[in-house]
C-alpha cells in the first residue's frame, strides 16, 4: 500500500518531472477534486477527513465544513485525527451541540454532501460499517454507524472514499448500516420519495484504483482509472464483475502542489497517507 | 448551598452498582477521572451509555464494572477498534457484554426525549437499514399529521449523568465552551447529575455570562473540582487532546494481560487525578498546553433598572 508508484510506471499522464506518490496519496487527492463546486459537506471520521481538507484548500476554497461533533464553518489549522478535535472549534463560523448539528443542518437539508468510509460496500453503494459476520455472533465488531446512517439518508449526496479489496466490495455486505442504492436506482428514487428522505443517495465512490460513479440502474461503474492501476488489478480487488465506461478516463496524476499540501501540511506525519 | 465534594466522595454517594451510567462528551470533555474512580471503587453491573464509548469505557469493561453498552459510534477514532469491548464482543472474554446500538442522532434524540419527559423522539433515520433488526427498540411510527413514518427511539433517562466543563460557581451553576455533544440533554434527562471542572469560579462570574451557563446548579447534586479531570480527552482553551496515548492504547490494550497491567498502574495504584497528574508528569502536561491564547470577545449585556 505504501510503496511509491514511480511516475515511470504510471500508466497515464507520465511526465518526466512529475513527483512520486502514493495510492493513498492519489486516492486522497482524486477524492477530494470530486468535492469542486459543493458548498456544504458533512465530514466523517478517517479518510473522509483529509480529502475534505485538501478540497477546501484547493478546488473548493468555499467550502464549509461540518462535523458531527458540532463544528459548523471549521478552519481546522491542524489535520484533526478526531473529528472532535479542538481545531476545529477555534476560529470555526458556529460551534453548536449535537441536537442542532443533527435536527437543523442535516435533517433540515443544509448538508449537500455526506463523506463516508465504509468496511464493505455493494454494487448498489449500501454500506456496512456495523459488523463482518452475524450480527449476534459477529466475526469483526466493527464501531457501527456513529452518524453514517442518518448522513446517508438526509444529505443531498453521498461520496465514499475507501480501499479497494474483494473483503470491502463484496456481493453482499454482511448489514446494511447506511443505504445507498437498495436493490436499485428505480426502486430506491421511489423508496426515497415515499418515505420522505432529503438525499439522493450515493454518487461517487473514490478509491485506491479509480472514480467510480453511479448509472442509471444504481450501479457502480469505473470511470476513471487512477495512473499506475490496471483493469486486471480493478477487477481482482472487486467481488462482483465491474462496469467500466467506455471510454475509460484516466485520473491526472496528483500536482507537486497537491502533493505538498497532504505531507507538508495536512498529514506531515503520514497518518492518512502510510 | 456549596455542592462541592471529592470525587471519592461523589461517586461512592451517588453511583451504585447496576445503574445507568452516562458519562458524556463528544471526543471533548470526557471525564477519565469519574471512570477511574469507578473503577477504583469496584462498581459492578452498570450499563454505560454514552454516543462512542471511547478509552474511557473500553478502561471501565476491562476492569469489569460494566454489563452493557449503549452506545452509537464503538472505536478509538482515527486509530481503530476498541479492543477490550471487543473482546467481550466477539470472543466472550471473560463474559458477554450486552450490547444496545442507535445511530449519533438517535442517541441525541434519546436523550432529548428523556430530559423532555417525552414517551420517544421522531427523526428520519434507520430507512431500509438493518438497525431496526439489531436493535427492535428502535421503532417505526405513523405521523398522526399525514401518511409519513418516521422512526422513533424511547427516552434515555440515565440514573447518573457525569459532565466535565470548563467552569463552574460552587451551586453547581455549570459553564462549557467548545464542542458540546449532548452534555445538556444527558445532564437534563438523568436523575442524579455529577459535574467535575477545571475551575471553581464565584456566582458573579456565572451571573456575567448567562448564555454561557449549560447545566443549572438546580439539577445538579455533586460538584468535584478536578483539574486535567478529561486527560486524555481535552479542555477547550485549557489542555489538547493527548493523541499520543490514543494511539498508545491500541498496543496496550490488544492483550488483557496488559490492559489489566495499565489499569493496575494507572489507575488502581493511583489515589486520585491529583496523583495521576503528578504522573503524567511536567512535560507530558506541558506538551498538552495550548499554543497560545484565543479570547473571544466580550459582549455587552446591559444594565435595565
Amino acid at each position: 500500500m505504501s510503496e511509491p508508484l514511480s511516475p515511470a510506471s504510471a500508466a497515464a499522464g507520465a511526465v518526466g518531472s512529475a513527483p512520486a506518490f502514493t495510492k493513498s496519496e492519489m486516492m486522497i487527492v482524486a477524492a477530494a477534486r470530486e468535492l469542486a463546486g459543493q458548498r456544504v459537506c458533512f465530514v466523517g471520521v478517517g479518510l473522509p477527513n483529509i480529502a475534505v481538507n485538501l478540497a477546501r484548500l484547493t478546488v473548493a476554497p468555499t467550502l464549509e465544513l461540518v462535523y458531527e461533533s458540532g463544528a459548523f464553518g471549521a478552519k481546522p489549522a491542524r489535520l484533526p485525527l478526531s473529528i472532535g478535535d479542538p481545531t476545529i472549534v477555534t476560529g470555526a463560523t458556529a460551534a453548536v451541540s449535537m441536537f442542532e448539528l443533527f435536527s437543523f443542518y442535516l435533517q433540515g437539508g443544509l448538508v449537500d454532501v455526506g463523506f463516508l468510509g465504509a468496511a464493505q460496500i455493494d454494487r448498489f453503494g449500501n454500506i456496512n460499517s456495523t459488523v463482518i459476520g452475524d450480527y449476534e455472533h459477529p466475526r469483526t465488531r466493527l464501531p457501527g454507524s456513529g452518524g453514517a446512517c442518518e448522513i446517508a439518508i438526509n444529505a443531498r449526496q453521498v461520496f465514499v472514499i475507501m480501499r479497494q479489496s474483494k473483503r470491502s466490495f463484496v456481493d453482499r455486505i454482511d448489514f446494511r448500516t447506511s443505504p445507498g442504492n437498495l436493490g436499485g436506482a428505480a426502486n430506491a428514487a421511489r423508496i426515497r420519495r415515499e418515505e420522505g428522505w432529503l438525499g439522493s443517495g450515493p454518487s461517487v465512490v473514490v478509491t485506491d484504483m479509480g472514480i467510480y460513479h453511479f448509472d442509471e440502474t444504481g450501479e457502480m461503474r469505473l470511470d476513471s482509472i487512477h495512473p499506475g492501476a490496471t483493469l486486471d488489478q480493478v477487477r481482482d480487488t472487486i467481488g462482483w464483475k465491474p462496469k467500466v465506461a467506455e471510454p475509460l478516463a484516466a485520473t491526472p496524476e496528483p500536482t507537486a502542489e497537491e502533493l505538498r499540501l497532504i505531507r507538508q501540511e495536512l498529514d506531515p506525519e503520514g497518518a492518512y497517507t502510510k | 448551598m456549596s455542592k462541592v465534594t471529592s470525587m471519592r466522595d461523589a461517586v461512592a454517594a451517588i453511583i451504585h452498582d447496576g445503574d445507568v451510567v452516562a458519562i458524556e462528551g463528544f471526543t471533548h470533555l470526557i471525564c477519565f477521572a469519574a471512570g477511574h474512580e469507578i473503577i477504583r471503587q469496584h462498581r459492578r453491573d452498570l450499563t454505560l451509555a454514552r454516543l462512542t464509548p471511547d478509552l474511557i469505557y473500553d478502561q471501565m469493561v476491562a476492569a469489569g464494572t460494566a454489563r452493557k453498552l449503549v452506545f452509537s459510534w464503538l472505536g478509538n477514532p482515527g486509530v481503530g477498534g476498541l479492543h477490550a469491548i471487543r473482546r467481550r464482543v466477539e470472543d466472550e472474554d471473560p463474559a458477554p457484554l450486552e450490547l444496545e446500538e442507535y445511530s449519533h442522532f438517535g442517541m441525541v434524540g434519546r436523550y432529548t426525549a428523556g430530559a423532555s419527559n417525552l414517551p420517544f423522539f421522531p427523526l428520519r433515520s434507520y430507512f431500509e437499514t438493518d438497525l431496526p433488526k439489531a436493535n427492535p427498540l428502535i421503532r417505526p411510527i405513523r405521523s398522526p399529521y399525514g401518511d409519513e413514518t418516521v422512526y422513533a427511539v424511547p427516552p434515555l433517562k440515565p440514573d447518573v449523568t457525569v459532565v466535565h466543563a470548563q467552569r463552574a460557581d460552587a451551586d453547581g451553576n455549570t459553564q462549557m465552551w467548545g464542542l458540546l455533544g449532548c452534555q445538556k440533554e444527558a445532564a437534563f434527562a438523568a436523575d442524579r447529575v455529577i459535574v467535575v471542572v477545571e475551575e471553581l469560579v464565584s456566582e458573579d462570574v456565572i451571573r456575567a455570562d448567562p448564555n454561557r451557563t449549560v447545566i443549572p446548579g438546580l439539577i445538579v447534586d455533586a460538584l468535584v473540582v478536578e483539574p486535567w479531570g478529561a486527560h486524555p480527552s481535552y479542555v477547550q482553551g485549557a489542555y489538547d487532546r493527548d493523541n499520543r496515548f490514543y494511539r498508545d492504547w491500541d498496543a496496550i490494550s490488544r492483550e488483557a494481560a496488559t490492559t489489566q497491567a495499565w489499569l493496575d498502574e494507572w489507575v488502581y495504584a493511583v489515589s486520585g487525578r491529583a496523583e495521576y497528574v503528578e504522573k503524567l508528569g511536567a512535560e507530558r502536561v506541558a506538551s498538552l498546553r495550548p499554543a497560545g491564547a484565543a479570547p473571544s470577545g466580550s459582549v455587552d449585556y446591559g444594565i435595565y433598572r
